[in-house]
């Protein structure tokens, strides 16, 4: 079933060029369908906030300083949503705590 | 020369301005420098899925994708089948789908057709933005000087990521294991802040998401079928309650 290392990555970096592609050569006017249109809308929105809790509470080797990378990476977000910014945030809080705990 | 009329018209105002793939180049500095950053980090996290150097650095190469390559260090580091993988790759990268969409709005009809298939590889959030940004038609040579930058910034990082991540004191490893997630965070808080909907879409993902991994069934579903199956079902319920304009 899996392909081994190589060729998965193959596999993937021709898909995920595919779906950049795809649009070029096919919707050259704009997308009128409103669900297609509001579903590709709403996707990067639930895929990120899956892909990142619970991950972020467990990433580090203790579960409290995950939980502290994600409540200031939530109020940095919110407060300033500069992405290197955030992202340093978080690592400077997982260093912090780890300090303590 | 095959030039699009609006931009030859801008160069002849602005003879002084820098050539576009030039000003692409300079753009891409700042991209480059944050991406640096988050790949160190993708690196150590394909380090600890077992993968080398070579194998992290073509990724980063061929992929140029967060999100994207973190979902296929998970789905390799789980030996996924190859039906898995195309599917989380489609699912995980639908957005660079929507982004093609929207640039291909602003090429000129008179671009040659080769650059549709050169612009694609360009599509990543930040090239995308950038790109989308320029006034009038797009020079494609303006985000293919953003991605030779950003894309070098990316692929040596994660190279790095994989090859000093284990010398690197746990605490440090610690710290950057977070940097992606800081990221995502980057990309879905601020429309939170925003628009109510997608907030709500958030943290009922969110919940989605815990859910997932600790009631008993739902846990044994691998981490790639999770992002699918809750993708498809919350963003398509979202589009049938709440469409967009």
């Amino acid at each position: 079933m899996n392909p081994g290392i190589y060729p998965s990555l193959l596999i993937m970096c021709l898909t995920v060029y595919c779906i950049r592609m795809l649009p070029f050569l096919v919707f050259r006017k704009e997308i009128t369908n409103r669900w297609l249109r509001s579903f590709l809308y709403y996707v990067p929105y639930v895929t990120l906030a899956v892909m990142t809790f619970p991950a972020i509470v467990t990433a580090t080797d203790n579960i409290w300083s995950g939980i502290a990378a994600l409540v200031v990476g939530l109020l940095a977000a919110w407060f300033n949503g500069d992405l290197f910014f955030v992202a340093v945030s978080c690592c400077a809080t997982v260093f912090l705590t780890g300090l303590f705990l | 020369m095959t030039e699009t009329s609006k931009n030859s018209t801008e160069n002849k105002v602005s003879a002084h301005e820098l050539p576009w793939f030039v000003r692409g180049l300079r753009d891409g500095i700042p991209i480059c420098m944050g991406y640096f950053a988050v790949s160190f980090a993708l690196g150590i996290t394909a380090r600890g899925v077992g993968m080398n150097a070579l194998q992290a650095g073509l990724m980063s190469l061929g992929m140029v994708a967060s999100a994207g390559e973190y979902a296929a260090i998970v789905l390799i580091g789980s030996s996924a089948g190859v039906f898995e993988m195309i599917t989380t790759c489609i699912v995980v990268n639908l957005r660079y789908f929507l982004m093609s969409c929207s640039l291909s709005q602003k090429l000129s009809p008179d671009l040659p057709f080769y650059h549709r298939f050169l612009l694609p590889y360009c599509i990543t959030d930040e090239i995308f933005g950038l790109s989308s940004a320029v006034q009038g038609w797009l020079d494609p040579r303006y985000s293919y000087g953003m991605t030779i930058i950003s894309v070098a910034g990316w692929t040596t990082g994660t190279v790095l990521g994989v090859l000093l991540g284990n010398i690197m004191p746990a605490w440090a490893v610690n710290a950057l294991s977070v940097s992606l997630y800081g990221m995502f965070l980057a990309i879905i808080i601020p429309p939170s802040r925003k628009d109510r909907f997608i907030a709500g879409l958030v943290v009922i993902s969110m919940a989605a998401s815990g859910l997932f991994s600790v009631l008993p069934l739902l846990r044994e579903i691998s981490g790639g079928f999770k992002v699918i199956i809750l993708t498809l079902l919350i963003a398509g319920a979202a589009a049938f309650i709440h469409p967009i304009e």
